[in-house]
């Protein structure tokens, strides 16, 4: 059971976080096929340190940006939207 | 009787009866069941998996591989629980399991005839003609071990979600000293152990510590601490991420205490494991006979429990630790030789030892009567020893399991003939026999300074000093024995899976050479006690059989829980309702009343439909579906999702979330709009309220309430966080009732409001906001039955109320529930997403194409509504479905065909009252270009035919919204 | 030596000494025609069907540990072909049909046990989806019955069939040629067979590289040495995007821990599979009497093959909601599988973004029922370079192209 920081709210469990992807880019919608189906579908899946995007569901429904490594699942950092990164 | 006539920690004053396979047996307060049965002299227990050999108590606690019980006690019933853990209680009944007629005689025990036609992986080698399923069902009855009851299991089982600063596993000397240690500098303190008595093995092997008796010490100095969280019956079961643990506590005992069991769900700062370490058996030929026990449990029942197994023993070690169990059992009157596989064994006094020798056979079919010994040198030479137990130590495996499941590392180490832990993961401190062979001393000072460490991790300083004992001898080094390197190779590392060291030597020859595969190919160590006692003996085989060393075979992965936990407190009060709670509308208890079926729909309960005397479910959906076209019905719409939107910048943010265009909305104006996922697939449909320029309201359906927050968050958060907007899920906080029918606005009239409800002022699709009953409130022209309707808002704790005042108004009211409501939009073609709609539903299937068409700004999913998939011309589009037969209404999830092959389904039917037949909807291939075609439609085999026309079936001009 | 029944007992007699390795543990040549990465089920498979139906090629198995030690030995061996779309349904009831065969085949009993798959409803809402499904199915050509309650308790009468039960069961519908299999000796049976024909199988051997020319794959770089290699299958699970990401591609592929975990034994108390959507759990009984359950995934990525004590409990709960009388038995084991999931959580086969490259991936928690399937399939591409006419539309252009194969939605579930 992981334990996450929200940049919020500190340190809490698990359950009330939900993971909500890898951050992306938007592409505008005049760009092909192929660059629309790679920001739907391509995934970096790193195997190690990941970068991803979680919200605090079930707290105070802001949404951060997390490096976890996907292995260990320890924590690297834990940044709002925006911070430096 | 082999009870002792003194000593022990039962309570003789307290005998308690007990029914072991129908015979009435007594034990004492403070007995196993296991402690029990060898004092009243029973020898075989249970059977082997395998072969059915008899089987007596081998160990003392959770390490018990043989003594599988089935234990009934009023509405407990345990179908394999091990005697070694089950304390004693009046009126037990205790059976043996996977035996016929009794675990004495077993039928079954003739297959250990033929064993040596089924080694280890026989069933991959045969029973494949004509199929597996010709032998299975035999082989499955014969297979299991306890009979499981099939009535619910009653029992209570509770929850604890708990942080600590120092979680200490194991209330032992090392735990005791780390605990203390760690609350005298102030920090909260959880110390657990699977005992109801502090100490661990000090209860046994006693010691002097701080001048007292060490058990006595160890019971002092918990009592002492202060703030900690003493958790006794208590066994840390697992490790998981980030330093959270699964802790089981037996609660039958305790006061106060209305569940069986309980789960502690523990976040532990700093974690000290003190878990000790489990003895292991010695292989020899015929090591598992009733009377062949761990030396070390021997040692416990003489101590703990007062029982002395055997009076004519042999004791079979290659390690110091026996030594112990012979003092004891020479104390308590017994006659013993050891036999020590070191050649250089150490002398005691008053014990026949004999230096080099190793167990090579043994006899007696329900309970051990000799032993051949040999020198290790020399096995032909034989040496026949009578005995009635036989003790074995085959030297210590460390409990390294919650170390190693948490990440930590593991070394084998040759002189402590054992796997010990390696680097250890941050925050966790190691102490006692979990790290290596210690003595008391050790094992406190350990203890100590890992308390210490715990304490100096979280800024703090230890007040106590570290606890002192009597130095003694040092103990000589182990010798490590595997198995004894005879011909007869039925020598047993597993006992319960009956796995051999024959078995490990077929699955080296055989190549199944990695750790892993011996696991899964032998069954070694998948029993219940999870190889306690077998792993590392068969690792250590393994790498003999495979010329390599034991750290390099290594072990398999160590994997929650430590002991088998029941399903029931995993799962705590988590059940029926509490599963997944039912959300209830505000006038539910007036539904009943009025004679409503309800049925969950999305998370809710709702009326399914408002029963008269006599009358069917079916009967009152025509009913009130009719009703509404002709009069006027009330429909608790309550649960449909409302979320208001508001800020400087809601409009243009409400613009990209959905398909259809919002900023242009008029204020008090509503329009039914679409919201897509980023792969353009309709995820919800709902109205969308613009209650002033900078606020809006949705209606998202009833169980997307939560997605489309969701959504709403996500988006505005990730991709426009300068927008300023914010949201609020006010769904609970109003009440809402749908008034539907040609005389809705009569009954609406009758209401005393401050609303204009005149056509002019609010005509369909526009909202207003005022007064209602006294009331603040929200009256929307909105219609989801294609009659004049409105919807009537008000605070949810007065929702009740004014449900009943509508009911009171005068008029002839029909209340229609959710099947007449899903009766009439399927009348008028109006979708109901996750029914019509599914997961690869697209706008055009839907045919709404204007605003991909027009709408200016881009919009979540818009580039997806133009890939070569989107704009296939035989995409499935939502179509009406007319049956040929106008009394026969096709089954929702029939398919329409063409040429056998499907192009598309009905996604809704019934009987319309207002048509007089059937109908249907559908998503049919191309659809919309086969309008008035007849097409085949299938379900379960058998065909009907039905004509493809329009999705609304009744009213298509839409006069009656105004009617 | 042929397996029977004959030669235990030959062997019996002469103390099971004489049997021989069921596979050989060869040091890897230089150069292979075809290198398949990934020795679980999907990887022996297509080294099998390789040698067997396109002779004559030098094929090596590289396996970074023991073989059949990823997602194979870790499933709840679930097998069944009960699927929506017809492109699901023809490659995994080609699957099944293979596993019909399977034991004889190989020569080693890989257990298929044919005891059903119930999958419940529990609203009227379920059973018209559930409906729509199986009409699919049946015009499919798979076997299945939709059942009412009636028939659902005949055939399980544990199910929590008692007054005010969380989710009340109105129906279900069952394929009775789904089942269970013994998932262990699917890979070793697959491994044993493909020895013989002598494809090498190297355990031990972690992939580090891919030599890539002028855009198309030549070798392989491993911890044991560099292979050269005609073309490259890659059969890695949830590792595939490890193996993609060293050979310079994406996939559309994100990583999850499945928890799967077993009871203690118990004599027969469950017949068949069952599976409940409302709850995502899934149980069956092995042969050897425990339960082995299951359900969702842990919903964010992960490489970690660790047990997650919240989801366990939910997956029991969910399961104990179906059956109460399994309260009181007991959790022997738990554990996760590391599953490869596509958005439309249907697999990958097909040619890579690398010449001489291919896929076998993105099977999510499907990937055992599919095994002979997906071996065949990747059999196929790598002797011919072109699809099998099953394994089309589960190209990796369907992405771009927007046509994916999405189970879930075909179950109506709106993601």
């Amino acid at each position: 059971m992981l334990r996450l920081p929200c940049p919020y709210c500190g340190e809490r469990d698990e359950p009330e976080f939900r993971f909500a992807g890898e951050p992306a880019v938007r592409p505008g919608s005049d760009v092909g096929d192929a660059v629309w189906a790679a920001y739907l579908y391509m995934r970096s899946n790193e195997k190690g340190p990941h970068r991803e995007v979680w919200s605090h569901a079930g707290g105070c429904g802001q949404f951060f940006l997390l490096e976890r490594d996907t292995v260990s699942h320890a924590v690297l950092r834990a940044l709002r939207p925006g911070e430096a990164s | 009787m082999r009870r002792l006539a003194a000593g022990g920690a039962i309570d003789r004053t307290r005998p308690l009866g007990f029914i072991w396979e129908g015979r009435k047996l007594s034990g004492f307060a403070g007995d196993t069941i296991a402690s029990a049965l060898l004092a009243n002299g029973i020898g075989v227990i249970g059977r082997s998996f395998k072969y059915h050999r008899p089987r007596g108590v081998y160990g003392a606690w959770t390490e018990e591989p043989n003594a599988i019980v089935d234990v009934a006690l009023g509405a407990r019933h345990d179908p394999n629980a091990r005697a070694s853990l089950v304390p004693l209680e009046a009126g037990m009944v205790v059976g043996g399991v996977n035996a016929w007629p009794n675990v004495r005689r077993d039928a079954l025990g003739l297959i250990d005839l033929f064993h040596r036609f089924i080694p280890a992986g026989f069933y991959y080698k045969t029973f494949k003609s004509p199929s597996w399923g010709a032998f299975e069902t035999r082989i499955r009855a014969m297979a299991g071990l306890g009979v499981m009851r099939p009535e619910p299991d009653r029992l209570l089982y509770d929850t604890r979600h708990v942080e600590t600063d120092v979680l200490v596993v194991g209330g032992g000397a090392a735990g005791v000293a780390a605990a203390r240690a760690a609350a005298s500098a102030g920090l909260g303190v959880m110390l657990a152990d699977d005992r109801a008595a502090w100490g661990g093995v000090l209860q046994a092997e006693g010691g002097v510590i701080d001048g007292m008796e060490a058990a006595a010490w160890a019971a002092a100095a918990v009592g002492e601490m202060r703030g900690a969280t003493l958790l006794g019956r208590t066994t840390v079961f697992g490790a998981y991420d980030h330093n959270a643990f699964g802790l089981l506590e037996q609660r039958r005992d305790a006061a106060g205490g209305w569940a069986e069991e309980r789960v502690w769900l523990v976040r532990a700062r700093q974690v000290v494991l003190a878990a000790g370490a489990i003895e292991r058996p010695l292989v020899f030929p015929g090591n598992d006979r009733p009377g062949i026990m761990s030396a070390a449990a021997v040692l416990q029942y003489v101590r703990h429990y007062a029982v002395l197994p055997g009076r004519e023993v042999v004791i079979a070690t290659n390690n110091d630790t026996a030594y112990a169990t012979a003092a004891a059992l020479v104390a308590a009157g017994a006659s013993v030789t050891v036999a020590d596989a070191r050649p250089e064994a150490p002398g005691r006094d008053g014990l026949r030892v004999r230096a080099g020798c190793v167990p090579v056979g043994t006899g007696g079919r329900h309970g051990v009567k000799w032993v051949d010994l040999a020198l290790r040198d020399a096995l032909s030479n034989r040496e026949r020893v009578r005995c009635d137990l036989l003790a074995i130590s085959g030297g210590w495996s460390p409990s390294v399991h919650l170390h190693s499941q948490a990440g930590g590392t593991l070394r084998w180490d040759d002189a402590a003939a054992a796997f010990l832990p390696g680097v250890a993961r941050e925050g966790w401190h190691l102490a006692g026999a979990v790290t290596g062979p210690v003595g008391l001393g050790a094992a406190l000072g350990q203890g100590h300074a890992a308390g210490v460490a715990a304490a100096a991790a979280l800024g703090r300083v230890v007040h106590v000093a570290p606890p002192e004992t009597p130095a003694r001898a040092v103990e000589a080094p182990i010798g490590a024995m595997w198995f004894v390197d005879v011909a007869d190779r039925r020598q047993w590392i597993d006992f319960q899976n009956d796995v051999t060291l024959g078995d490990v030597a077929l699955a080296a020859r055989e190549n199944y050479a990695s750790v892993e595969h011996l696991k899964r190919y032998t069954t070694l160590g998948m029993a219940n006690d999870q190889g306690k006692t077998s792993n590392i003996n068969g690792i250590a085989a393994l790498a003999a059989m495979t010329g390599r060393a034991i750290g390099e075979v290594g072990t398999t992965t160590f994997r929650p829980p430590y002991v088998p936990v029941s399903l029931g407190a995993l799962a705590g009060m988590r059940h029926g309702r509490l599963f997944a709670p039912i959300r209830e509308v505000p006038a539910a208890a007036d539904h009943l009343a009025n004679g409503a079926v309800m049925r969950e729909y999305g998370g809710w309960r709702r009326p399914a439909a408002y029963l008269r005397i006599g009358e069917t479910v079916a009967a009152a959906i025509a009913r009130e579906a009719a009703s509404v076209r002709q009069g006027v019905g009330l429909f608790d719409g309550s649960s449909l999702g409302k979320i208001e939107v508001a800020g400087p910048d809601a409009a243009a943010f409400l613009n990209v979330m959905f398909y259809n265009e919002v900023a242009n909305l008029k204020v008090g104006r509503l329009r039914y709009c679409l919201m897509l996922r980023e792969t353009g697939v309709v995820f919800d449909d709902g109205v969308v309220a613009r209650l002033a320029a900078e606020r809006y309201l949705l209606s998202p359906s009833s169980s997307h309430t939560e997605g489309v927050l969701a959504m709403l968050r996500a988006w505005q958060q990730t991709e426009f966080p300068a927008m300023r907007v914010v949201f609020h899920d006010v769904t609970a906080a109003w009440a809402t009732f749908a008034v539907s029918g040609p005389r809705a606005g009569v009954l609406v009239g009758r209401l005393s409001s401050d609303i204009d409800i005149g056509d002019g002022a609010l005509p369909h699709m526009a909202v207003a906001e005022g007064v209602i009953e006294g009331l603040p409130g929200r009256i929307a022209r909105v219609s989801f039955t294609g009659e004049r309707g409105y919807e009537i808002s008000v605070p949810a704790r007065h929702g009740a109320a004014m449900w009943r005042h509508l009911l009171g108004l005068g008029e002839d009211v029909t209340l229609y529930g959710i099947e007449a409501l899903s009766v009439l939009r399927a009348e008028k073609g109006f979708i109901l997403i996750g029914t019509d709609t599914d997961g690869m539903t697209l706008p055009a299937d839907l045919g709404i194409t204007a605003p991909l068409r027009n709408k200016a700004v881009d919009f979540v999913g818009k580039r997806s509504l133009l890939t070569p998939d989107a704009l296939r011309a035989d995409r499935r589009q939502f179509v009406g479905v007319l049956p040929e037969d106008p009394g026969f209404v096709p089954a929702v999830g029939s398919h329409a065909m063409v040429d056998g092959r499907s192009v598309g389904w009905v996604t809704t039917s019934c009987h319309s009252p207002a048509l007089g037949r059937s109908i249907g909807l559908g998503m049919i291939e191309g659809g919309r270009g086969r309008i008035g075609e007849t097409m085949e439609i299938f379900h379960l085999g058998k065909t009907s035919r039905a004509v493809i026309g329009e999705a609304c079936h009744f009213d298509r001009a839409g006069e009656r919204l105004h009617g | 030596m042929r397996y029977s029944a004959l030669s235990l007992v030959r062997q019996g007699l002469a103390g099971q000494t004489g049997w021989p390795q069921a596979w050989r543990s060869p040091s890897p040549r230089s150069v292979y025609d075809a290198v398949i990465v990934g020795g679980g089920g999907h990887g022996l498979a297509t080294a099998y069907y390789l040698a067997k139906n396109h002779p004559r090629r030098r094929i090596a198995v590289l396996e970074k540990g023991w073989l059949g030690g990823g997602n194979t030995g870790r499933n709840t061996t679930i097998v069944r072909s009960n699927y929506f779309f017809p492109e699901s349904a023809a490659i995994y009831d080609f699957a099944l049909r293979l596993y019909e065969g399977l034991s004889q085949d190989l020569d080693y009993n890989i257990m298929l046990s044919q005891r059903g798959i119930l999958m419940m409803g529990h609203s009227e809402h379920d059973m018209e989806l559930m409906t729509r499904s199986v009409n699919a199915m049946l015009l499919n050509g798979i076997d299945v019955e939709l059942l009412d309650a009636a028939q659902v308790r005949a055939e399980v009468p544990l199910l929590n069939f008692e007054p005010g039960a969380r989710y009340e069961i109105h129906g279900g519908f069952t394929q009775r040629r789904g089942g269970i299999a013994r998932h262990d000796a699917v890979a070793w049976g697959y491994a044993r067979a493909a020895s013989a024909l002598g494809v090498d199988i190297i355990q031990g051997c972690e992939v580090t590289g891919f030599d890539i020319v002028d855009g198309r794959v030549a070798g392989v770089r491993t911890g044991l040495g560099r292979i050269a290699a005609g073309s490259v299958g890659l059969c890695a699970a949830g590792h595939s995007g490890v193996l993609a990401g060293m050979a310079g591609f994406t996939l559309p592929i994100q990583s999850y821990a499945l928890q799967a975990m077993v009871s203690e034994p118990v004599k027969p108390v469950l017949d068949t599979v069952v599976m409940s959507a409302a709850t995502g759990m899934y149980v069956s009984q092995s042969d050897k009497g425990e339960l082995v359950f299951g359900a969702g995934l842990d919903l964010y990525p992960s490489y970690a093959q660790r047990g997650n004590l919240p989801v366990e409990r939910d997956v029991i709960a969910g399961m104990l909601e179906m059956f109460p009388a399994f309260r009181r038995l007991k959790l022997l084991r738990a554990w996760a599988g590391l599953v490869d999931v596509c958005w439309d959580y249907s697999p990958i086969i097909g040619p890579a973004p690398v010449g001489g490259m291919y896929l076998n991936c993105g099977w999510g928690t499907g990937g055992f029922k599919a095994i002979p399937a997906g071996g065949w399939m990747l059999a196929h591409l790598l002797a011919t370079g072109r699809h099998h006419p099953i394994s089309a539309p589960f190209d990796l252009g369907r992405f771009t192209s927007g046509r994916l194969i999405d189970e879930a939605a075909g179950a109506g579930i709106a993601h």
